[in-house]
């Protein structure tokens, strides 16, 4: 982990309340898909974690969902502002553990780590499918991307205005998969937990401090004890989740 | 050459800045970041007899100019502490370190204490009173002069190191409590702890923290925190650690100016992992901008 300048390369809206932004500056302290960066916004005491969507030599790329003053801060920044933040954060996903068909399945702001992590099992020769959960057709975004990566992808929206009517859970059904990675809102986890015929490597949200293990603002109860979400997560291992509800 | 140095009751450190206990960890966390050694001390994470596992989450909160913390004390207790943080702190810390302690009854406090002063790393032990007394109906002890003193007579009976009381700015008249730790033999007081607050999140309608209050601290406190060091230097004759809101050198010397020896940084750790060090590398600058040479010589400059 460090703690970077980053300069907005690009910030664009990509679907309803969404935005992608691209930051150039050091990403070397980035060493899998699914850890996050900590960013320091002027105005705002406590630094906002955001997944690592993909990265280059140079630059990252985030995707985020304006839901509050920070993030919609964030919306307004123009190409060229100066932002810092701590890079490399959290344990990511493992893709030693996928086996040779793994299944990714994401809801809204949970699916951007999935995308370096499906660029990173393609490369890896396995054979994936994604499933993509969303609102809306309106709220949907990086189907294209996906698609063109190599991934077999499903699309599930709540109000069936594209693809499957439902959750992603209702796309589940009599796929053949090897191990699942998820990543999106709690009770959509525990939705996949549920149903899930394998193992599986889940993505946790949590309110943090200072996002690198030191207040314990993050602790999430697990089976084999206590887990700092920003340090010994944000990715659980399946046995290890304790469901708090 | 600017003279940071101060003395915090015969320890002598190079310079007032001391990383805030809760917001620093065991110290071997930041050593990533850069060499702790630059710091006057700090203070370690608030350390009970048994494990504690803390409040459910979320335990933050954010705030204009600063943030709210319910984490309850999280802490591997007393043995791990012992026979794991300090060893490993060992590694890359080379002076001695303040332990903070807390504790729910006053031998709680006592035992805790007791152990740690035989730590040959440990130069002040930092006793945090504003933990609720389980055995008393739950109050804090630092809400009252009596038990602040309780618990400053229990510690002092089987110690060896200086002992600084942590007080509560949740308090009517802090100096009051102050008095009464000094009369019963604290070497040193610390203030400010966190002030209770909350938060209620506008879409559910319910409070932020699981824990409905949490401690703020931050920019946000600073003000509170440098009246009630005035009122405690005001009060006592013993040194004082002064903390709360403090993010920049100037917060320092206004702190120092207020009545404290030394210094704590707290929140600001935890916005910006490099707040101390900026902090201590931008005091001289500071320093020859407002003609100070020594330190040492502005403490209580203000009264
Ligand atoms: C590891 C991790 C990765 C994340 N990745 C993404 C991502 O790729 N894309 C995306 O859109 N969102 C992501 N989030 C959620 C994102 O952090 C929040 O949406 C964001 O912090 C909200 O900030 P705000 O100021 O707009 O909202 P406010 O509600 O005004 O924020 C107030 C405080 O609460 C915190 N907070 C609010 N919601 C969340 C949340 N869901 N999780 C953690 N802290 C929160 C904020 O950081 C801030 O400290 C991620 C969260 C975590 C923990
Ligand atoms: C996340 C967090 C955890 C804390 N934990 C402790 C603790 O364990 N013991 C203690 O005496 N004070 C604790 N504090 C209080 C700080 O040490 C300090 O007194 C207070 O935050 C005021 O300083 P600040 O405004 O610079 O943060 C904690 C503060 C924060 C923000
Ligand atoms: S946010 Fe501080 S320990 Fe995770």
């Amino acid at each position: 982990m460090k703690k970077n300048k980053f300069i907005v390369k690009s910030n664009r809206l990509l679907a309803k309340y969404t935005y992608e932004m691209e930051l150039k500056g050091d990403i070397s302290s980035i060493k899998r898909p699914g850890q996050f960066i900590h960013i320091e916004l002027d105005g705002f005491f406590l630094r906002r974690p955001i997944s690592i969507c993909d990265w280059t030599a140079s630059s990252l790329t985030i995707v985020y969902k304006a839901v509050g003053r920070g993030t919609e801060y964030m919306a307004g920044l123009a190409e060229g502002a100066e932002l810092e933040a701590l890079v490399g954060l959290g344990n990511g996903f493992d893709t030693q553990k996928s086996g040779e068909k793994p299944l990714l399945i994401g809801g809204g702001a949970g699916i951007p780590p999935l995308y370096a992590l499906t660029r990173k099992l393609l490369e890896n020769g396995k054979k994936v499918t994604v499933v993509l959960g969303f609102n809306s057709a309106d709220e949907a975004f990086y189907i294209s991307k996906f698609t063109t990566l190599g991934a077999n992808v499903i699309i599930t929206t709540a109000d069936g205005s594209l693809g499957v009517r439902g959750l992603v859970t209702d796309a589940m059904d009599g796929l053949d998969y090897s191990y699942t990675y998820a990543c999106g809102p709690e009770p959509m986890l525990k939705a996949v937990y549920d149903k899930a015929l394998t193992d599986g490597q889940y993505s946790f949200e949590e309110r943090m401090g200072c996002g690198i293990g030191v207040c314990m603002g993050c602790v999430y109860r697990s089976k084999t004890g206590y887990k700092r979400i920003c340090k010994d997560g944000p990715v659980l291992e399946k046995e290890e989740i304790l469901w708090q509800t | 050459m600017a003279d940071l140095s101060v003395n915090l009751s015969g320890l002598h450190i190079s310079n007032p800045i001391i990383p805030a206990s809760g917001t620093f960890g065991f110290g071997h966390e930041f050593a990533g970041f850069y060499d702790i050694n630059i710091l006057g001390s700090f203070s370690f994470k608030g350390t009970t007899r048994e494990p504690r596992f803390g409040n459910p989450a979320p335990r933050i909160a954010e705030a204009s100019a600063g943030m709210l913390n319910a984490i309850g004390l999280q802490n591997p207790g007393i043995d791990r502490v012992i026979s794991e943080e300090l060893p490993r702190l060992r590694q890359v810390f080379s002076k001695p370190v303040i332990a903070n302690i807390s504790g729910f009854s006053l031998e709680e406090y006592a035992y805790c204490c007791e152990r740690i002063d035989k730590e040959e790393q440990v130069g002040i032990i930092e006793v945090n009173i504003s933990c609720p007394n389980v055995r008393d109906g739950g109050m804090s002890f630092g809400t009252t002069p009596e038990s602040a003193a309780a618990v400053t007579r229990a510690v002092k009976a089987v110690t060896t190191k200086p002992v600084y009381m942590k007080l509560s700015p949740n308090v009517t008249d802090i100096a009051e409590i102050a008095a009464a730790c000094e009369e019963a033999g604290a070497d040193g007081i610390s203030l400010i702890n966190t002030l209770t607050g909350m938060r209620i999140d506008l879409k559910s309608r319910k409070p932020v923290l699981s824990n409905i209050t949490g401690g703020l601290s931050g920019p946000a406190v600073f003000p509170i925190a440098l009246r009630m060091v005035w009122e405690v230097y005001e009060a006592v004759s013993i040194p004082i650690i002064g903390m709360g809101g403090v993010s920049t050198a100037d917060d320092v010397i206004e702190m120092m100016l207020a009545g404290a020896a030394a210094v704590g940084v707290g929140a600001a750790n935890i916005r910006d992992p490099f707040a101390s060090k900026k902090i201590i590398e931008s005091l001289p600058d500071s320093m020859e901008r407002l003609g100070i040479s020594r330190l040492a010589d502005i403490i209580g400059g203000a009264h």
